[in-house]
């Protein structure tokens, strides 16, 4: 009890000094008593857009979107911290008691360097690549390099969507560099040739190439039909119904103004008339 | 008590007050590190930490010995570019050159000090890991990549403790050596050397302090690789990279298991202060 309580204080001594900090910067946060939305930072560009066109509709209302990560989201849902939690990942069964909406839908593509001949591998090929046991390009009929793997960090919601989907079980193998964001994994991917990644989708521009998957183009129309198989939702979770200001928010995220607005921006709309 | 003396001591309060705050923060930080990284350390068992080559901490293994000795291998890494540059360096500037070339250069390497890192790290980036890519093979995020800038980013401060540490030693044992028919470099190696050496390891050690603390240019251009390096031109993950790469994502254990590379981090620091600060005291007497 008495060690909670030392932790406690030592806490808000942290937060209070850290707060003094952040107070100086941007004290427009705080004064806004709105509707905060946290979590995974790969879906706090695309929120970040939803919140802008909603405010400038709804003058007065104020949404404060936030990074974090998945599971900070998911656990300032869960606190109250926030209204609305953002996760790039399924949801683990110790969350399963909250509420999750799916407002879109990402690919994951496998990107390698433009001029890499190889434009074609199966999934069992890109796991046996991350896990480690394929060293070389020439096994999947490339040129006889090694194979720089870069993944993400532990924690990452777009690693945490990889290792569920591509990897299983097996680890992904400690040699593989270790890049912090979507665009530094493809910045490294743009200048090597023998290195291979992976990233959103919605993030693959003309410096990268996305490899086929088992014959599979990734594309929109293939996420759709159900056919390429590295898909993961964008939820929003609340702790139970969500409140009004809520839930008009996430009205007009599901509103076809809003899921076309991210469809722009490269994500794949949960609902098509 | 007149009001004169009365506002002194209300002032000498004030001071004292505002001194120890600072000192405070320091005390916080220790414990705050400690209690939030050592319960983990000690659930786990301190050998699991320090002797284990698997950090996978959504499986509940948290190794950090490769991450040990990638501070380690980058910061001698630094050491060796950074050192014999440096004291080169300051050699040229107190021994060899004129004053008004040293009134010129020194300021200039100084400012080198105040360029911010995430600027190292980015032509680290740009110019350092490509040429390496190309050259020698690779991922070009490389021990030798992390190696080479961080020795740039030691020289300042290797350079100006080191260049007065020379100046401070009295005139009369240069003049001295050279009136025996000593040569220039002859005087510098025999004489000016042993006797400002305790200040020479000083910087070095400063320095040495400066390259593991480092955190952003190496991110940059470490590769962050999870594995002991076979070579200098493996990818390297060092300690203070493994705590700003994963703190964004981390929560419960993962998180208590980043204070814990802290609390390594902050052992490892405190040794190499107090071997400055040996070094420094000794100079003095």
């Amino acid at each position: 009890m008495t060690i909670r309580r030392i932790r406690s204080i030592h806490t808000v001594a942290f937060f209070f000094l850290a707060g003094l900090a952040l107070n100086v910067g941007c004290s427009r946060t705080a004064a806004d008593k709105g509707l905060t939305v946290a979590g995974s930072t790969s879906i706090q560009p695309f929120a970040d857009r939803w919140a802008e066109v909603y405010m400038h509709e709804h003058p007065g209302y104020a949404v404060n979107v936030q990074g974090g990560g998945s599971s900070a989201g998911i656990q300032a849902a869960k606190s109250g911290a926030a209204d609305i939690g953002m996760s790039s990942r399924e949801l683990k069964d110790d969350e399963e008691d909250l509420l999750e909406i799916v407002v879109a839908r990402d690919g994951l593509a496998i990107i390698v360097h433009p001029e890499n001949p190889v434009d074609d591998l199966s999934l069992v090929q890109v796991q046996n690549i991350f896990a480690g046991n394929i060293r070389s390009w020439k096994y999947t009929d490339g040129p006889d390099k090694e194979i720089h793997v870069v993944t993400r960090e532990e924690g990452s919601g777009t690693r945490g969507a990889f290792q569920e989907m591509v990897m299983g079980k097996s680890r992904i193998f400690p040699r593989a560099i270790v890049q912090d964001s979507n665009g530094t994994v493809r910045e490294i991917v743009a200048n090597d040739m023998a290195s291979i990644g992976y990233i959103s989708l919605g993030l693959v521009n003309e410096r990268v190439k996305a490899v086929r998957l088992d014959g599979v183009e990734p594309s929109h129309e293939h996420i759709e039909e159900k056919i390429y198989a590295l898909v993961r939702p964008f939820l929003f979770v609340t702790d139970g119904p969500p409140k009004p200001a809520a839930r008009e928010f996430i009205n007009f995220v599901l509103s076809r103004e809003g899921q076309e607005l991210i469809e722009r921006e490269g994500l794949i709309p949960v609902f098509r008339d | 008590m007149t009001r004169l003396e009365r506002k002194e001591s209300l002032i000498r309060i004030a001071l004292l007050v505002v001194a120890f705050s600072a000192i405070s923060v320091l005390v916080v930080i220790t414990i705050f590190i400690l209690e939030e990284g050592v319960p983990i350390m000690v659930k786990y068992g301190f050998k699991r930490f320090l002797f284990n080559l698997d950090w996978y901490p959504s499986e509940k293994s948290y190794g950090l010995l490769p991450m040990v000795i990638g501070s380690i291998m980058v910061t001698f890494g630094a050491l060796a570019i950074g050192v014999p540059f440096g004291l080169a360096c300051a050699v040229f500037l107190t021994e060899f050159s004129s004053k008004r070339l040293r009134r010129v250069i020194k300021p200039m390497i100084e400012l080198l000090a105040g360029i911010p890192s995430v600027v190292y790290g980015f032509m680290g980036v740009v110019i350092l890991v490509p040429f390496i890519r190309e050259t020698l093979g690779g991922p070009g995020l490389s021990v030798l990549a992390s190696s080479i800038i961080l020795g740039i980013m030691i020289l300042p401060t290797i350079i100006s403790i080191s260049v007065d540490s020379l100046e401070a030693v009295p005139p009369a044992y240069r003049e001295g050596s050279i009136a025996l028919g000593a040569t220039r470099w002859q005087t510098t190696r025999m004489v000016m050397f042993p006797a400002a050496r305790s200040g020479i390891i000083a910087s070095i050690i400063l320095g040495m302090g400066r390259a593991i603390g480092e955190t952003m240019a190496v991110i940059m251009i470490a590769g962050n690789a999870i594995a002991i390096p076979r070579s200098l031109l493996d990818p390297v993950r060092t300690l203070t990279s493994n705590i700003a790469l994963e703190m964004a994502y981390a929560g419960g254990e993962h998180r208590q298991a980043l204070f814990a590379t802290g609390v390594i981090l902050f052992v490892i620091i405190m040794i190499l202060n107090t071997i400055a600060n040996v070094t420094s005291k000794r100079r003095k007497t």
